[in-house]
């Protein structure tokens, strides 16, 4: 396979996929890594045959010429270049429950770990296996076809990709547990498959709206971590490490997204905060204002504890007579009384930021002990650890 | 794969069709099935009476049970059903929606449990 390593990934991946699909009606065969192996290294052949030929046919065809054979149905003329995604869209299908629809493909496509999986819903465990092993067997007993819908089914698929895409997108930006803040590869993947599913449908808003989070957030990236691999606050970070270029390519997608359809979309809008912050040359320059209705506008269309807990973070950001951190600590308390989140680390140590500004440092330090006690990724460890420290200090 | 179609749907909407319309509907029924067999994926498919024809027996200690009407009464009732050989569930979704049934009731697709051939 002359040392191409990603093509060797991404065969052994499709002989995966393959087995999940032939294997239950089949039967496993008796030696199952052999059969991986050569199944891999056919389907990698199939693959350099058919990128071979597709490189000879464009050289040979006009522009124009080539746009109106795309347009028209083909045998071969697949609807979903990359096969992963295909895998997306059957996992997401209708006969599944929405809740067995994302844990089977962060784990299937994805290739996320129960742990990770369970950690990226706010799930336990067992209850993400117990979803998993439900969805494997209904796709195997009702026979759900691991394989891309007709083109007229692509639309309605499109909630369940996009949230998964987000999902396995977030893993990769800020990894569960271990020592590196970001994994590149998912966030990464994340990213392609979010560009070809807007390509796919340019009239949809979402796509575009997602597109265009992801690549402000990856923007970011450079500036997140610290050489010494510390967590590095938005309002710390070295703005001129941010991907200018990215910036700049997701700025017309939020447009687009924003206006495609009325109202907006949560993507859409959590895109638009995003721009907010990348428009920004310096932190004391970020329109929190803005950034604080477009929450309240996110709230309604996306009304879960985690936003409305980002929401607070805003208000407490923004100036006025109902903002800054009072305002923002008594929506936050709001959540705490409502007993919402109590397991997720950001919201003790969003509590406990604002406890700081308010001079309250003891109940802060409370607050990051609990939030100490809830995270799982280092550098956000150490940081929380260091200003656990300040306090107590 | 093969799949019991089971149409369900509010047996008493049929008793307030005109006797156009009820022809009307039985054209549809009769195109459906007809279209399913030519495309060689029903071998079998009967209307039933309504559930007040229904008998439901159970075993009481050794004797029958027997009584009078459905096993439940339920806000809409099993009407028919076809056995389907298909494919994989996205076909059967295909002609489970072309079902005239499904446009007033539902349609509940079930995989058969296939058992092994004991001979």
């Amino acid at each position: 396979m002359g040392g191409d390593v990603d093509r060797a990934e991404e065969a052994v991946q499709d002989a995966y996929a393959v087995a999940l699909d032939r294997w239950p009606r089949d039967g496993v065969p008796s030696t199952p890594a052999a059969w991986i192996l050569t199944t891999a290294k056919r389907r990698a052949i199939d693959r350099l045959r058919r990128e071979a030929a597709l490189r000879e046919r464009q050289a040979l065809l006009a522009r124009e010429l080539e746009e109106a054979v795309r347009d028209l149905p083909g045998e071969d003329d697949e609807m979903i270049p990359d096969e992963r995604l295909g895998l997306v869209f059957a996992c997401c299908h209708p006969a599944l429950a929405l809740e067995a629809q994302v844990p089977l493909t962060l784990r299937l496509v994805g290739g996320l770990t129960v742990p990770e999986i369970a950690r990226a819903l706010l799930l336990p465990e067992p209850t993400v296996a117990q979803r998993l092993v439900r969805a494997k067997k209904k796709v195997r007993l009702s026979g759900i076809p691991l394989a891309e819908p007709e083109p007229d089914a692509l639309p309605g698929r499109l909630g369940a990709v996009l949230a998964v895409l987000y999902l396995v997108f977030n893993e990769g930006y800020a990894a569960t547990a271990g020592d590196a803040l970001v994994r590149d590869d998912l966030a990464a993947e994340a990213i392609r498959l979010a560009r070809i599913v807007h390509e796919l449908l340019p009239a949809e808003p979402e796509p575009a709206g997602l597109l265009a989070l992801m690549l402000l957030h990856q923007a970011r990236r450079p500036a997140r971590v610290s050489d010494a691999g510390e967590l590095v606050l938005l309002s710390e970070q070295d703005r001129g490490r941010w991907d200018r270029a990215a910036i700049a390519s997701a700025l017309p997608l939020v447009d687009a997204a924003l206006t495609l359809r009325h109202p907006p979309g949560p993507y859409a809008l959590q895109a638009a905060i995003a721009a907010v912050h990348a428009r920004a040359p310096r932190p004391q320059d970020t329109d929190w204002h803005e950034i604080a209705l477009l929450y309240r506008e996110l709230v309604r269309v996306l009304p879960s504890p985690v936003v409305a807990l980002n929401r607070a973070v805003a208000v407490s950001m923004a100036a006025g007579p109902t903002a800054g951190p009072t305002a923002g600590l008594a929506l936050i308390d709001q959540l705490v009384a409502r007993g919402e989140l109590d397991d997720y680390h950001l919201l003790h140590a969003a509590r406990a930021d604002l406890l700081r500004r308010t001079g309250r440092d003891a109940d802060a330090a409370a607050a990051y002990e609990r939030a100490l006690a809830l995270a799982t990724n280092e550098p956000e460890r150490r940081f929380l650890a260091a200003r656990l420290e300040e306090c107590r200090g | 794969m093969r799949y019991m179609l089971l149409i369900y749907g509010d047996e008493s909407g049929w008793g307030n069709l005109s006797e156009a319309d009820q022809q009307a509907e039985m054209a549809k029924w009769f195109a459906y099935t007809e279209e399913m067999q030519k495309a060689g994926v029903s071998t079998q498919g009967e209307a039933l009476q309504p559930t007040a024809t229904a008998t439901t027996v159970r075993d009481n200690g050794g004797e029958p049970l027997v009584t009078d009407g459905p096993f439940a009464e339920t806000k809409e009732q099993l009407g028919g059903y076809y056995l389907l050989d298909v494919a994989d569930l996205d076909e059967a979704i295909k002609w489970a929606h072309k079902c005239p049934g499904a446009k007033y009731g539902k349609i509940e697709l079930r995989p058969i449990q296939e058992f092994p051939d004991p001979s």
